[in-house]
């Protein structure tokens, strides 16, 4: 009976359901939208554009903040092998995704052929898309050399021959001429709305031909410090006769950003090294940002920056936090008030002709006042409590007493005292300042932002105008300019708080470079800075020099990183009683010296590429 | 329950026996020889790399297997004595040595590529690999007088035509307290400029006074290193035990 009932069912079933075939089978999907559905509603490509927008490559953000410790601005507390390979790879640094560069093809030559958007939205979208394809090109560029320049989205015929779809590379400066043209075509389609900080405005497409061109130019003119990192055909390496039209690109439109007046710098706050950290931190009406990865709480979209880098004695998370430790080697570059470079006033020759200082912090008050801005040091406060930062204590007869604890107590006369910071630094000790310092630029100072579960919403600055004033002042030295390279200066410099300012016959490369490196550390600008410089063979020249007396100096090597420990002086009835004192320390774990060698200029294009497009040529020295 | 153990344990057996047939055979011949001139190693930089990444040793030759299409090059770096080693399976290869590799020059062919050598594997074999250095070090004498390290040694130079001579650079003298001395790894160094070099023939370097050593030992070792103007790479005597 039961099989009878089921056969009739199906049956049943048989006979009604085949009625209309080719209907039955052609049902709207209701989890998937087709491109032309996207491509005609402004607020479904602004959904495809966020994931290009996504999907833009940055080396070095707070994400990921590891690589932050790579060269020798900070000390990896935990990751040591950062500090023990000496050579970097070939490999390092690569970048190949010609995925994305056809999606935002395809993106652009959709939004162009919609349809049902306005004329306004079609050209907004299709300069975006240039922006993102344009950035793609300059990322691709700085990080590989002259790469084939793909501005249309390539089909394969499946006639099973790829070959036509071959292009060779492009010379290094074809790339940035079309970097360059593109963010000049697209400037004037953009909207001039300074407050969009997350997608491509008006000032975004200035300030990124800014720093392409002035890349372009200090390629050009330093290349003949390096005559073996280029190719005969000009796939890496811009002729030196470039330089000055580069630079005066630069320039121009540099100035072109400065006088539309769009953007400001950042003074808000009446702390100078507060106003400085504060650049990162807020989002309301930040006049100098101008382009971020934005992030937000509880949208899924965080990052564990302030998680991981939370000082150890005051972390909100268990066993969490100090990996990243700010090196001397950046701190001690931080200039002095009155404009001088010096090493840090720690002895009188012999480590242990110890300077007594009452507090710690007094060792950096003389220092530039972003000095504190980027960078936690002892004895400064975060989210309003103690970072307590010392390795041990120095007794009566000059022996040093230190612990394996984070706050570990010991007994000294019978008298129990705590012998070791709650933040260490404890050599080998993971997440406990290490260095001697823990991070500041960046660092989340919400309550929460160390838990696991909340975690960070600092946003990842791009672009800001700092940066902007810092490239004009650079190519206006680099077209002899320095007066109006000392105006620009002074506007940073200003607002950081040094009052003296620079004379047009005090502006030097050395200077040039030195402001970067403070202004701009931790910014994803070291790496760049240094390869277009053809510095990068210099500083990190693989020798284990000691750490420089000549901060100021552009030349100097800086293979390693070094520490600065604080010790208290425990002497009850000595004069020196709780004084503090400071040691140089090369950590035990910083074994090698860092060696960038000339085929790491360009990174290595995998053979596995070559072997698809034997039109590739290999990068020089590798 | 019966049936599904006797299941198990047959599935088991295939486990354990099913994969041989599969497996390829692990490459079992050695390759391995020395980087020479007229015979003589060409001693350089230690290598001082993680375990995992072996293609970043100071000084490196490609080896190309031609069977297979797609192509990818084996690195075998070359160690501080000059030697290499690796394990290749048999076959036939082309070995070049990268750009911008090693203190000497090497051949290039026409269209300005590094010129690659035929090496036939078959079975393990050793071969010296002959080229051209820029300079060598002669009759390096390395001694200790109250901590300080003197060496002196003789540049020979080798390339001497105007094509492709190069200058030098600098001459420095090494210490360290294990084998592994070098520009990289060094307790103490001197150094001496090209310019400041009067006579190839004869030049000599004091280090200055040796820090205490700690843990505590009798004895150093030092060496030489050449570093030639636009040559990354520097080329270095033997390593020397020098009693203190």
């Amino acid at each position: 009976m039961k099989k009878t009932i089921l056969s009739l069912v199906a049956l049943f079933s048989l006979t009604t359901g085949c009625k209309e075939d080719a209907e039955f089978l052609n049902i709207k999907s209701t989890n998937i939208l087709l491109v032309d559905e996207v491509y005609s509603d402004p607020r479904l490509v602004l959904s495809a554009a966020t994931d290009l927008y996504n999907r833009i490559p940055d080396l070095v953000e707070p994400a990921n903040f590891g690589i932050m410790a790579s060269f020798d601005e900070a000390f990896a507390s935990g990751d040591y092998g950062r500090h023990q390979n000496r050579e970097y790879s070939y490999d390092d640094w690569n970048l190949w995704d010609y995925g994305y560069i056809r999606e935002i093809n395809l993106f652009i030559e959709r939004v162009n052929a919609a349809t049902r958007l306005s004329a306004a939205d079609k050209a907004r979208f299709a300069a975006e898309g240039r922006f993102l394809r344009a950035n793609a090109y300059f990322e691709l560029v700085k990080r590989m050399g002259g790469v084939p320049l793909v501005t249309e989205s390539l089909t394969y015929d499946y006639s099973g021959d790829a070959s036509y779809l071959r292009k060779p590379r492009a010379k290094e400066s074809e790339v940035y001429d079309f970097v360059i043209s593109e963010f000049e075509a697209i400037k004037s389609i953009l909207p001039k709305t300074p407050n969009e900080k997350s997608r491509a405005t008006y000032g975004l497409a200035l300030a990124s031909k800014v720093r392409a061109a002035l890349y372009a130019g200090s390629i050009a003119k330093y290349g003949v410090n390096t005559p073996t990192v280029s190719l005969p055909n000009g796939e890496v390496g811009i002729p030196a006769t470039k330089a000055n039209a580069y630079f005066q690109t630069a320039l121009t439109s540099a100035q072109e950003l400065i006088t539309s007046g769009q953007y400001a710098l950042y003074q808000k706050a009446p702390d100078l090294s507060t106003n400085f950290a504060n650049i990162f931190l807020d989002k309301a009406n930040n006049p100098e940002v101008i382009f971020v990865e934005d992030y937000k709480l509880q949208s899924g979209k965080i990052h564990s920056f302030a998680l991981d880098n939370q000082p150890r004695a005051i972390t909100e998370e268990g066993e969490r936090g100090g990996r990243l430790n700010p090196s001397l080697n950046l701190v001690q570059s931080f200039e002095k008030l009155d404009n001088s470079f010096a090493p840090l006033a720690i002895n009188k020759g012999n480590p242990n002709d110890y300077i007594y200082y009452d507090k710690p912090e007094d060792l950096f008050a003389d220092r530039d006042p972003r000095l504190q801005g980027t960078v936690l040091v002892p004895g400064a406060i975060f989210k309003n409590r103690p970072i307590d930062i010392f390795a041990g204590l120095v007794l009566a007869n000059g022996s040093i007493l230190s612990g394996d604890q984070l706050g570990q107590l010991k007994a000294v006369n019978g008298v129990s005292v705590q012998v070791v910071g709650l933040s260490g630094p404890i050599d080998g000790y993971d997440g406990s300042a290490q260095g001697g310092f823990y991070m500041r630029k960046y660092n989340d100072p919400v309550t929460g932002s160390g838990q696991i579960g909340t975690q960070s919403e600092v946003w990842n600055v791009r672009y800001r105008y700092a940066e902007v004033l810092l490239n004009a002042a650079e190519a206006a030295f680099e077209l002899g300019q320095n007066a109006v390279a000392a105006g620009y200066l002074k506007q940073v410099r200003d607002r950081a708080g040094l009052t003296k300012a620079l004379t047009p016959g005090e502006v030097t490369f050395d200077r040039i470079v030195h402001e970067r490196k403070v202004e701009l550390a931790y910014e994803n600008h070291l790496l760049w800075d240094m390869k277009r410089w053809r510095l990068a063979h210099v500083v990190w020249d693989g020798s284990n020099s000691d750490l420089t007396t000549q901060p100021g100096k552009a030349t100097e090597p800086s293979t390693r990183v070094y520490s600065l420990w604080p010790y208290k002086v425990y002497n009850p009835g000595g004069a020196n009683h709780n004084k503090w004192v400071f040691r140089k320390v090369l950590s035990g774990r910083v074994t090698q010296s860092h060696v960038f060698r000339l085929g790491n200029y360009y990174s290595r294009i995998t053979d596995a590429i070559i072997n698809n497009n034997p039109t590739i040529v290999r990068n020089p020295n590798q | 329950m019966k049936i599904s153990l006797i299941y198990l344990v047959l599935l088991l057996l295939v486990g354990l026996t099913g994969c041989e047939l599969d497996n390829f055979e692990p490459p079992k011949s050695t390759f391995e020889g020395r980087i020479v001139y007229k015979g003589e190693p060409l001693l350089i930089q230690s290598a001082n790399v993680a375990v995992a990444n072996n293609s970043d040793f100071p000084v490196f030759l490609e080896l190309w297997q031609k069977a297979y299409n797609n192509r990818s090059s084996i690195r075998i770096p070359i160690k501080q004595d000059g030697t290499f080693s690796s394990l290749l399976f048999d076959g036939d290869y082309k070995l070049i040595v990268p750009n911008g590799q090693g203190p000497f020059l090497w051949k290039r062919t026409a269209a300005n590529t590094p010129d690659s050598l035929d090496i036939k594997i078959q079975g393990s074999q050793a071969m010296d690999i002959e080229v051209v250095p820029y300079y060598m070090l002669r009759n390096p004498k390395i001694s200790n007088n109250a901590r300080k390290i003197t060496g002196s040694v003789s540049l020979e130079k080798v390339i001497t035509d105007a094509a492709n001579g190069k200058t030098v650079e600098r001459v420095s003298l090494y210490v360290n307290k294990t084998q592994f001395v070098d520009a990289g790894n060094s307790l103490n160094k001197a150094d001496l400029a090209g310019a400041d070099i009067k006579d190839l023939a004869n030049v000599s370097l004091t280090t200055g006074e040796l820090p205490a050593l700690v843990p505590s030992q009798g004895y150093v070792f030092a060496r030489i290193g050449l570093k030639i103007t636009g040559v990354e790479d520097m080329i270095y005597t033997p390593v020397q035990k020098i009693t203190l």
